[in-house]
């Protein structure tokens, strides 16, 4: 190793909801931190294409480590969300009854929740289910009423993280796919197009490619098998069709297919389970739209498949063990941090905190910074706003006044901070800003944005891409390419 | 430009596209003395901006203008009846007072947050374009599917590409247009596939755009799958069966990078709905009264937000009119509430407007639900008019007399398209 070799005290690979939060937790402390990702922003993988719930953790057995986790886990995010200003709300949940069998399950899940310290459960009759959620079927015996759950926009949660974690010293390197993993001279080498990052601890937080990174390091021992959900977005003009999470008692394989309202307060359908055996099988299909308005409109009778706005897939890492995996490996420094399906969102922060317990009994030495800043100002979302405060907002920044997304009334002041906090492609500003979010996706405001990226980021039209990599707008006119 | 906008007008219209400029003309000519138009974007016109393909004006002016030219006429006559135009402005809401006169919020860069009293409103807004969430399309979510009129923009104002081998979904006009229009720049058109079993475009669109350019048009067929990662690769088209569901049995797969969607356009109705106006769950543009005022009054509708034209100058025409209303409300005109509902009959999709009143004249749009040649349209026993054909992309018009409603007692009047056996020759 030549002397001028900087190395880190720990890599991250994979910048998802999992890595981000530990790279976070790792900026209260005086060290070397960098994390990568193979795509061209963090959170580009399941991350961003999930239901975005926030479990309470009545669901999960605590046989499980992600059953034990995810408590805690639910725990943490009302103090993430007061320093990181992302989008959380704890709507509640309702577990409905849809037959008689159905009412002991909702018994023994309130029995599970309690003795895992999960907070305010109660068992609800019809009339007062019905009270509540007027808009149900009327043929749902009950539910389970738990209060602790909540919605969550993930990527605003992500991209904050990332945003405190840089601004606490930690490095970010994007569009660094890692190929090989090797040791020298006692600690760990990540090869990647373009350079070799060396670190005594590499943490393995790559999503469902987990196992394939685990194999780049000489490990073998455990496999993911990717299972895709679908999820379907519905029109703003049903927002309060239901107010709280509405769960079927839960199937064999998942917790079935929900009804979300999700934070922005538009309702959201899904998911389905089919495991798949392609990691870049995300494609919707007709057979999962069908799954899924059959099954909710038992729930919830009015819903119309004719109102769906957007839909996505995404790809849950379901490994062997059917837990997490998280643990020091045969690869000294090496740590997985895998197999993290669902609830991983919610028990990411939990995940963090444990997988800096195992770096200090692996032998690294946390010494808290003194200048930990722990505040993230979060996007300006102007359309949220009073009729007052959007006059002062305008009148101290006149962008604020120039609408770019008139679905979700967006501003050119937005599209700009967006950017000033890290976005760099079309999806990136999306997903920060909600820019093309709303029903027209994207027909208005996609070209307004890409001509203020080009501008921002001084490239012409052609290189913008939607999320980096192959996912090019626009091309050149030949007789220009020709000159 | 900054242009002069004062704190009081007698109307003011949100939009400054064909309609909203012609509704300026028609408020002039009923004698309003203030009038002000506002448009979200650097310059007045709309979407004609970007049509920059002759076709426009055949009717009204009886010449064949690019929408450009024909947009820029209307901004001249606006700017020589001393009207004001503001753009790069956007009404966010409108509130009525007890009085019913009506304070407009608008938000502009240089002035920021502002309201400006008026009497009468017009909403001109235009409508936006379908897009692939919108109808389900399965597969995965690569760039490169875009809307056509989007795909327009990127060529026609930003002289860009939006990509070299091209697919299209849908007939409709942008989408012929655009056919046409990739072609002649170098790229590859490898087919329009529409769902249903006849086009949604204009007839003449179809032969100049793609017949003219031998590019295949697929009937009955539709894109059943996306696929690719990054980029479009390919789509599985399949065609469809009696209830429009892809034979996946006769499905194929076409390599292209690009799929346009020209697949319909809604009404944009954000500012409507946010007002608690009515709208009509068919058109999704509000549900307007002989005179094109809304359920709220003293807000009138035309163009593309009322309900979706397939010419301009239709739009014109309508513009005029409910400019002419809105200038003679403004002046403290009020007419008797119309007393005769206007009801959708045998394959008629819809009718605008929705109501009548006798002793007026009337112009009445409306659109098939299917095609039929030939076929006799009659509107209750008032009126009978034989045409050729009518086809649910061309919108048909019709003036009705105002002496006709006079002789006319009941309160509703159904309009029925019904076929006629063909005259022999
Ligand atoms: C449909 C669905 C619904 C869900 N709903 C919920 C829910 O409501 N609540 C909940 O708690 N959980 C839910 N989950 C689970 C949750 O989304 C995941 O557990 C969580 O997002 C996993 O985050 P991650 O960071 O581990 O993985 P990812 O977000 O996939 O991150 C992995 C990252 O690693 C990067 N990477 C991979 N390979 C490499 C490489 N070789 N080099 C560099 N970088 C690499 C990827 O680019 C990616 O950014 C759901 C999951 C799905 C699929
Ligand atoms: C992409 C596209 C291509 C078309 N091509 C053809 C063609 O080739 N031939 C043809 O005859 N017809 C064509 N049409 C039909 C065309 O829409 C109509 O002929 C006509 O342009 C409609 O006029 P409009 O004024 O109702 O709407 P628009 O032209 O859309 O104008 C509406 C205006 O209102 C503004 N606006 C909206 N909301 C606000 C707000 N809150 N505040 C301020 N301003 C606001 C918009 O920015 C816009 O400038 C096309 C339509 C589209 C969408």
């Amino acid at each position: 190793m030549k002397n001028n070799q900087k190395i880190y005290d720990v890599a991250i690979v994979g910048g998802g909801v999992t890595g981000c939060n530990i790279a976070r937790e790792l900026s209260r402390y005086s060290l070397k931190t960098v994390l990568i990702d193979k795509n061209a922003e963090v959170g580009f993988g399941t991350t961003k294409s999930n239901s975005g719930i926030i479990h309470a953790g009545h669901h999960n057995t605590p046989a499980t480590l992600k059953g034990r986790l995810v408590v805690r886990g639910n725990q943490l995010f009302d103090q993430l969300c007061r320093e990181l200003n992302f989008g959380f709300s704890r709507i509640g949940e309702l577990v409905v009854a849809r037959t008689p069998e159905d009412l002991p399950v909702l018994e023994r899940l309130k029995e599970q929740g309690k003795s895992k310290g999960v907070p305010g459960l109660e068992i609800w009759d019809k009339n007062r289910l019905l009270h509540e959620e007027p808009n149900l079927s009327h043929n749902l015996l009950g539910a389970l009423w738990a209060p602790t759950a909540g919605v969550i926009n993930p990527y605003e949660f992500v991209f904050a993280l990332i945003e405190s974690a840089i601004e606490n010293g930690v490095e970010l390197k994007v569009e660094s796919p890692v190929q090989k993993i090797g040791q020298e001279e006692g600690h760990l080498v990540v090869q990647t197009p373009t350079e070799k990052i060396h670190s005594r601890f590499v943490l393995n937080a790559a999503g469902i490619f987990a196992d394939q990174v685990a194999r780049m390091a000489g490990l073998d021992d455990f496999t993911i098998y990717p299972r895709k959900g679908e999820e379907y977005m519905l029109d703003k003009r049903l927002k309060g069709l239901v107010r709280h999470l509405i769960f079927p008692v839960p199937l064999k394989t998942t917790k079935g297919i929900l009804i979300i309202p999700t934070f922005d307060g538009t309702i959201m359908v899904g998911p389905t389970a089919q495991d798949v055996g392609d990691r870049h099988d995300i494609a919707t299909s007709y057979e999962g739209s069908h799954q899924v308005f059959d099954f909710v409109r038992q729930i919830c009778p009015s819903i119309n498949e004719r109102d769906t706005i957007t839909e996505f897939a995404g790809l849950r890492a379901v490994s062997d063990t059917d837990d997490f995996i998280i643990g020091p490996t045969k690869v000294k420094g090496f740590i997985n941090v895998a197999g993290i399906q669902s609830p991983g969102l919610t028990s990411a922060p939990s995940i963090a905190e444990y997988v800096l317990e195992i770096l200090r009994q692996e032998g690294l030495k946390l010494h808290e910074r003194k200048n930990f800043k722990s505040h993230v100002a979060g996007p300006p979302r102007f359309a949220l706003q009073s009729l007052k405060e959007q006059g002062e907002r305008i009148g101290k920044d006149s962008r604020f006044a120039k609408v770019v997304c008139r679905c979700e009334l967006v501003t050119e002041a937005e599209i700009h901070d967006a950017i000033d906090h890290g976005a760099r492609t079309l999806d990136g500003i999306k997903f920060r800003s909600r820019a093309g979010m709303g029903r027209c996706q994207g027909g208005f405001c996609t070209s307004r944005c890409m001509g203020i990226l080009s501008e921002r980021l001084k490239i012409p039209y052609d290189r913008v891409t939607k999320r980096g990599g192959d996912s090019w707008m626009v091309q050149k006119m030949k007789d220009e390419s020709s000159c | 430009m900054l242009g002069r906008m004062e704190e009081k007008y007698d109307v003011v219209i949100v939009g400054g596209g064909p309609a909203g400029l012609g509704a300026a003309l028609g408020a002039r000519d009923a004698g309003a003395e203030k009038i002000l138009i506002v448009d979200r974007e650097p310059e007045a016109g709309g979407i004609l901006l970007q049509c920059i393909h002759s076709g426009f004006g055949l009717h009204y002016f009886k010449e064949e203008l690019t929408g450009p030219e024909y947009a820029q006429r209307f901004i001249e006559k606006v700017i020589d009846q001393d009207v004001d135009v503001i753009p790069e402005a956007y009404i966010s809401g409108v509130v009525t007072d007890s009085e019913g006169s009506k304070r407009v919020r608008v938000m502009h860069e240089k002035r920021g947050l502002h309201t400006i009293d008026c009497q009468s409103v017009v909403l001109a807004m235009g409508c936006r374009e379908r897009t692939r969430g919108a109808i389900q399309i399965p597969g995965t979510r690569p760039s490169g599917v875009l809307t056509a009129g989007l795909a327009q923009k990127f060529v026609n104002m930003l002289g860009y590409l939006p990509g070299k081998r091209v697919a299209i979904l849908g007939s409709g006009d942008i989408g012929l247009i655009m056919a046409r229009r990739l072609v002649l720049e170098g790229c590859e058109v490898v087919g329009v596939y529409e769902i249903m079993p006849y086009s949604n475009g204009l007839t003449r669109n179809v032969v100049q755009c793609l017949e003219d350019f031998n590019i295949p048009l697929h009937l009955s067929t539709t894109v059943a799958q996306i696929h690719g990662r990054d980029r479009l690769e390919k789509i599985t088209v399949a065609p469809v069966d009696k209830n429009l569901k892809p034979d996946m049995k006769r499905a194929k797969d076409v390599v292209c990078d690009t799929l346009l969607l020209s697949i319909g356009l809604i009404p944009e109705n954000e500012l409507s709905q946010g007002l608690g106006i009515r709208l009509d769950p068919v058109t999704s543009g509000p549900v307007v009264s002989s005179t094109l005022e809304t359920s709220l009054p003293g807000m009138f509708a035309c163009g593309n937000v009322l309900h979706v034209h397939d010419l301009v100058d239709f739009v014109t025409r309508e513009a005029l009119l409910a400019g002419r209303f809105a200038g003679e409300w403004a002046q403290g005109v009020r007419r008797p509430t119309d007393n005769i509902r206007l009801v959708p009959g045998e394959n008629v999709r819809y009718c605008v407007p929705h109501t009548l009143s006798p002793g007026r004249d009337h112009m009445i749009s409306m659109r098939c639900k299917e095609p039929m040649k030939p076929c006799k349209i009659k509107i209750g026993d008032l009126m009978e008019k034989k045409l050729r054909f009518v086809v649910p992309a061309e919108m048909i018009m019709m003036r009705l007399h105002p002496d006709l409603l006079d002789r006319f007692h009941g309160d509703s009047v159904r309009v029925d398209i019904t076929p006629v056996e063909a005259v022999k020759p």
